[in-house]
């Protein structure tokens, strides 16, 4: 009885020792990313790379450094300048094509210098000069996402610059001109939100790459800085950010501004043209917080109208125009845009106070009845509401008539167009 | 019609085309209209004026009707303007920055509608060419490895499921442009590219000759695009895998 007692007890023992060993042997659960992401336990180099990320995005890398339906980051994109056709440089990890062999010492010198691995003085087409104002950290962040994408092996596209813009001496002088090297450095005396939002704007979101005026040498002075200026060889006007009479932030909410940048509309304005691309490919994917922060700097900065309002003189309409202009409108606009121009926003946007119909440069206004438009579709405006061209059913003249109708009804204080401008613009491909 | 007539045509047209002009022309069913803002009928006034309120194509020969369309076809046309497979700067730049369910719940709409056809073209061709066309439209040119066109989109000319386009109500200048797009390589679909196969054993002639009858056909009041699974395809397509 004893010993088969003994027995007994040595099998439950050899039992539960089994049944453990079991236990702790048996095979794991895949890891549940998502749950280990929630709970913060993401490995060092995880985090590092899901941070490049959002910062590449910031940067909008991916704009440029892809080929529209290419492989991403492997460059070959032609960008047109006034000086000729530079094509973008594939930047995944591919180790002959690509930047796989590169630093991050490497990489930050790029981003902060605009000096290429091998000392070559990269074209100011890539906006080191506001790259540079990135942290090392954030540098180091994008290039370990960088490092982390499929690497694509596709050879760098010679650029095609017309004499003597070929010469990248030239570039020498144009850096003592135009570029200032430095790291952000944050205002003690403006709010955390204001410096994050600085950093953001003036740092990886090269807003002033189009934003500020760029003279015939491509380079932009800094006292000039979100003063507005054509883009090169897109024929879309970027209004200044700093003027009340164009996009001038002074009376916007700081909601309606961030809205602007993050959704694509807002109940004050629309994107469309270049912008609607930034906006695709970048802000949408800024944090609440990040496009508060941008909001808040770009509200703050100081607002000066250099040029006089238009006069009075300047601002007369021939009746007659303006009848064709009403009578246009009233037949083709109204039903979005409202009688008196009030819009439906933000699906349609408001055209009475709307400083992107009003400012000096008409361009836009123009070039939207010509084309139309969509809105980017972004997280928070999957569906946006669109607009038709206009340009095959109205001539010069009425195209002239309805946008100089509404840059001057409801009290709006612009200055009206002629059949000339029109037709320059309806000569240019949509884009 | 004589060898100088054909360029003198299509320079008016062009010339017709880029100066509307005067008075509107347009009919009202062109002009931007809806009844509620949260709807996709009010979402999509992006593509009104060019086909029309109920996708029915305006007066304007050269935008196509859109309607009825199989929903997968227009997507693939969406998507191919977005990305740049497909190329004309309008579309390119209209959808250029619009998220793939979106597209799709726009060619979802414009597939549900069945507006009215407009009235079909008017026969201008020698009694030769329009037989050339009626031939080559509904049996094909075996000598030549021309299938009928109705053999893959459908009998009376609706389309098949799901991706193969209806030809009813589209006019003769937009099929000529298609086709031509296609013999040069400038418009393509998915592998293998039936319509490149066909399109390039098509002459000028033919090519006129099947436009101008395809144009002068009556399609059925509410026809809708063949189910898929009812007809062997003479030639694989792409766009219907």
């Amino acid at each position: 009885m004893r010993k088969s007692f003994q027995i007994l007890l040595a099998l439950c023992v050899l039992a539960l020792l089994a049944a453990a060993a079991f236990f702790l042997l048996r095979p794991g659960h895949m890891p549940n990313q998502k749950k280990v992401e929630r709970s913060g336990e993401t490995n060092a180099s995880t985090q590092l790379i899901t941070k490049g990320e959002y910062l590449a995005r910031a940067g909008d890398c991916v704009a440029c450094h892809t080929v529209p339906n290419g492989p991403v980051f492997a460059g070959g994109r032609a960008m047109a300048t006034p000086f000729g056709n530079l094509y973008v440089p594939n930047i995944t990890p591919d180790d002959d094509t690509g930047i796989g062999l590169w630093t991050p010492d490497e990489f930050y010198r790029m981003l902060h210098t605009g000096v290429s691995r091998d000392g070559t003085l990269l074209y100011p087409a890539m906006p080191f000069a506001s790259y540079t104002q990135v942290t090392r950290a954030d540098s180091d962040a994008i290039f370990a996402y960088l490092m982390s994408v499929t690497p694509v092996k596709q050879a760098n596209r010679a650029h095609e610059l017309r004499f003597p813009f070929n010469n990248r001496e030239l570039l020498i002088g144009w850096r003592t001109l135009y570029f200032k090297q430095g790291e952000f450095q944050p205002d003690p005396a403006q709010s955390a939100e204001w410096n994050r939002g600085a950093y953001l704007v003036r740092g990886l979101g090269h807003c002033a790459m189009c934003h500020t005026a760029v003279n015939a040498l491509g380079g932009s002075s800094e006292s000039k800085a979100f003063e507005g200026g054509m883009i090169p060889n897109q024929n879309w006007y970027a209004p200044s950010l700093t003027s009340n009479r164009e996009a001038g932030l002074g009376d916007w909410k700081i909601s309606e501004i961030a809205d602007l940048l993050q959704v694509g509309v807002s109940h004050r304005g629309t994107v469309y043209g270049p912008m609607a691309e930034v906006v695709y490919n970048s802000l949408q994917y800024m944090t609440d917080e990040d496009a508060k922060a941008m909001a808040v700097y770009l509200k703050a900065l100081p607002q000066k109208d250099d040029s006089p309002p238009p006069t009075s003189q300047a601002r007369l309409v021939d009746p007659e125009v303006m009848e064709t202009g009403r009578n246009v409108y009233v037949a083709q606009c109204a039903m979005c845009h409202g009688a008196e121009g009030k819009g439906q926003p933000p699906s349609f946007p408001v055209l009475a106070g709307n400083r992107s119909i009003t400012m000096a440069t008409p361009v836009n206004p123009i070039r939207m009845v010509l084309n139309g438009g969509y809105p980017p579709g972004t997280y928070k405006n999957p569906r946006p509401h669109g607009m038709p061209p206009f340009s095959h059913i109205l001539n010069d003249d009425e195209v002239a008539a309805v946008v100089t109708y509404i840059r001057v009804a409801w009290g709006n204080s612009g200055t009206p167009v002629n059949a000339a401008q029109v037709n320059d613009l309806r000569k240019l491909l949509p884009e | 019609m004589p060898d100088i007539a054909k360029p003198l045509a299509g320079a008016l047209l062009l010339f017709c085309m880029a100066t509307a002009s005067g008075q509107p022309k347009q009919s009202h069913e062109a002009i931007p209209a809806f009844s509620k803002l949260d709807s996709i009928e009010a979402r999509v006034q992006g593509c009104v004026t060019c086909h029309g309120q109920q996708g029915q194509g305006t007066a304007n020969g050269y935008f196509p009707r859109i309607a009825g369309k199989p929903a997968g076809y227009l997507y693939n046309q969406l998507v191919g303007f977005r990305d740049g497979t497909r190329s004309y700067p309008p579309m390119n730049y209209l959808v250029a920055y619009l998220p793939d369910p979106y597209l799709k719940e726009m060619a979802q709409h414009f597939a549900s509608l069945r507006p009215a056809f407009q009235p079909p073209e008017q026969p201008s061709a020698s009694a030769a060419t329009a037989e050339r066309g009626r031939v080559l439209a509904t049996l094909g040119d075996t000598a030549k490895g021309i299938p009928a066109c109705i053999a893959c989109h459908g009998k009376s000319l609706s389309g098949m499921e799901p991706g193969i386009p209806g030809l009813a109500g589209l006019r003769s200048t937009y099929i000529v442009g298609q086709l031509t797009r296609w013999r040069v390589g400038e418009r393509r679909a998915a592998d293998p590219d039936c319509m490149k196969r066909i399109a390039t054993r098509l002459s000028d002639t033919d090519v006129a000759a099947v436009a101008a009858w395809l144009a002068q056909q009556t399609p059925p009041a509410d026809a809708s695009p063949e189910p898929s699974n009812l007809v062997r395809m003479p030639v694989a397509c792409g766009s219907q895998r």
